[in-house]
């Protein structure tokens, strides 16, 4: 990786004025196009996946599986095992308890907290283990967990990474409209037939996958960026849930690819921080400027109101 | 140092305090248990668990910008911890979808904390495993000064609490009658999430925010589910933060795991078995008599 940035920092130099040329260009290095392959295979159904988790307000959940992504890997780094094994083992499972412990598949915020202050814990005591057994490694492994390491992937972690995305996309499509039932109105959906429990689980394990799979790209701890944000913002944007499955999807690609070309021009700005800086400054535009409309109608409101001639 | 475990109790306690690094570690340990469980059983009460973990992570960037431009630490995360806490008070004022957007918000302002962490790690070109330090950081190794620091800030934070608790305990349990009998509910809000997220960020400053957060979080739940009458249940919970952190201190000094393991692992523990306690069948002898 050091060679990778060591490399584009001397392209930086030949970066034109031209667009197209400078586009290319960055296109031209291979761990550019694997993190865009494989960044694209985490961010559509990350943006998917955050429309539902604010829909259900299960932000809390999405946070908890992330930092049990870390203790997973981190498991799986102390006994040796392959770091993705461990990753989806424990937030598939980490999902399934969360959903076991909630009523209606969907967990209490003292509940979740109390799990994941444990998993944390359990956390440390792998990184422990893991450090003081490879002492020549000594915490990258970990800091990688933590904050992830987009540039860094090869060409079959790509193909991997969007192979995975594919299926929890098309898994994640087939169950929208009953999800989105069960969603609005559980009572309504629960007498309609409509398995509301089946479904809670089901979308949890989808959330375990998909926060296991984005850890690698964006790390443990900035998952969560990916997985509020987009979903925040089609909540503001409309209450169409189609249209906001779509914004929120594209919200969610738009700030994976503005942030890696950000930190393909910039070299000091690590490409998580500039992903989850592009969706932020979107979220924070969305908020100011619906809420500055919405004062500006209700003053409109008002003034007629006080004046029944206009 | 040698430290072992023997058949004679009072050896064993006296042991723990033959180094200074441990009784500054137990001091640290007393005051961040104290203050944690005490602002915790409001957090629990009022379900802002999800906002305490954000304000104990947001230490982080605080911590690190502060050292990236070369300046105390301490107006780093003072700096970061009140604006998030603003942002999230803001938004869950304003918003009209409540929590559906407070919880968005709270979600992007720690993930966005984090990922400014990370910057300034990398921008100052330290080596990256100090922010495992800011993140896990222990109680071994705190200086008599932080000690102090600590102590004047958990002082503070349970003064404004002891000053506002009526109104505040008031407002959280049905804010709706405190709304309408004149209580300022939502002055009371901010001034909460304010004081949490200081606590916070000033106790995770020094021992770690995981560490912050478990004792913010699993005493007060456990409690919640012990003990029914609100002053009762506080004091139960700083029993239990006490407890597991002196515990946790001797547990990983007589082993080399980390102190935050034991500590999570003894309080999960107390945890799972107030739930188990709570789900006894009603014929069993233990079993609760009220539901």
């Amino acid at each position: 990786m050091d060679a990778f940035r060591e490399d584009f920092r001397m392209t930086q130099i030949l970066v034109t004025a031209n667009p197209i040329s400078a586009v290319s260009d960055m296109l031209s290095h291979p761990f550019m196009r694997y993190a865009f392959i494989s960044g694209t295979g985490i961010a559509v159904p990350a943006g998917l996946l955050s429309y539902f988790i604010v829909l259900r307000r299960q932000v809390f959940t999405g946070d908890a599986l992330g930092h049990a992504a870390f203790t997973g890997a981190l498991a799986a780094l102390a006994i040796g095992a392959d770091l993705r094994l461990g990753l989806f083992a424990i937030t598939v499972a980490g999902g399934l308890l969360l959903g076991v412990l909630g009523n209606k598949a969907r967990a209490d915020d003292v509940v979740i907290g109390s799990f994941f202050a444990w998993m944390l814990g359990l956390g440390v005591l792998f990184l422990s283990i893991f450090t003081t057994s490879h002492s020549a490694g000594n915490g990258a492994g970990g800091v990688r967990v933590l904050f992830g390491s987009i540039f860094g992937l090869d060409l079959v972690q790509a193909q991997v990474s969007v192979a995975i995305g594919a299926g929890i996309t098309i898994a994640l499509l087939a169950m929208a409209r009953p999800l989105l039932f069960a969603t609005i109105d559980e009572a309504v959906a629960e007498a309609r037939r409509i398995p509301v429990r089946l479904l809670g689980y089901t979308f949890l394990v989808l959330v375990g996958l998909g926060t296991g799979q984005a850890t690698q790209a964006v790390g443990a701890l900035l998952i969560l960026g990916l997985l509020a944000t987009p979903g925040g913002i089609a909540q503001r944007l409309t209450t169409r849930p189609f249209v906001g499955l779509l914004l929120s999807c594209l919200v969610a690609v738009g700030s994976l690819w503005v942030g890696l070309t950000l930190s393909y021009a910039l070299p000091s700005w690590p490409p998580s921080f500039s992903i989850l800086a592009v969706a932020s400054s979107a979220y924070v535009v969305v908020l100011v400027s619906s809420n500055a409309m919405r004062i500006l109608a209700s003053r409109g409101e008002s003034d007629m109101l006080l004046d029944p001639v206009a | 140092m040698d430290p072992h475990l023997t058949w004679n109790l009072y050896r064993d306690v006296t042991q723990l305090f033959d180094y200074p690094f441990m009784v500054n570690a137990y001091r640290a340990g007393t005051i961040v248990a104290v203050t944690a469980a005490i602002i915790g059983w409001f957090m629990v009460l009022r379900r802002q668990t999800f906002a305490g973990h954000t304000f104990a992570l947001v230490s982080f960037p605080g911590a690190a910008g502060a050292i990236l431009i070369g300046v105390s630490a301490t107006y780093g995360f003072f700096a970061f911890s009140i604006c998030a806490a603003l942002v999230i008070a803001a938004s869950s004022r304003s918003s009209r979808g409540g929590y559906i957007e407070e919880s968005a918000v709270i979600g992007t302002v720690q993930a966005l904390g984090l990922a400014f962490g990370f910057l300034f790690v990398s921008l100052s070109h330290r080596n990256v495993s100090g922010a495992q330090a800011l993140l896990f950081g222990s109680l071994v190794g705190i200086t008599n000064d932080q000690v102090i620091q600590l102590l004047a800030g958990g002082l503070i934070v349970l003064a404004i609490v002891g000053f506002i608790w009526r109104p505040l305990l008031f407002a959280s349990v049905d804010p709706d009658v405190a709304a309408a009998r004149g209580v300022p509910v939502q002055v009371l809000a901010v001034v909460f999430l304010l004081v949490l997220a200081v606590a916070a960020a000033e106790a995770s400053q020094v021992t770690g925010s995981l560490l912050v957060f478990a004792l913010l979080v699993l005493p007060p739940a456990t409690a919640e589910l012990l003990v029914e009458r609100p002053g009762l249940s506080l004091l139960t919970a700083v029993a239990i933060a006490l407890l597991v952190t002196w515990l946790g201190l001797a547990m990983s000094y007589y082993n080399d795991y980390p102190i935050g393991f034991h500590i999570t692992s003894l309080a999960f523990g107390a945890y799972l078995l107030a739930q188990g306690w709570r789900r006894l069948p009603r014929w069993t002898p233990f079993a609760r008599t009220s539901v």
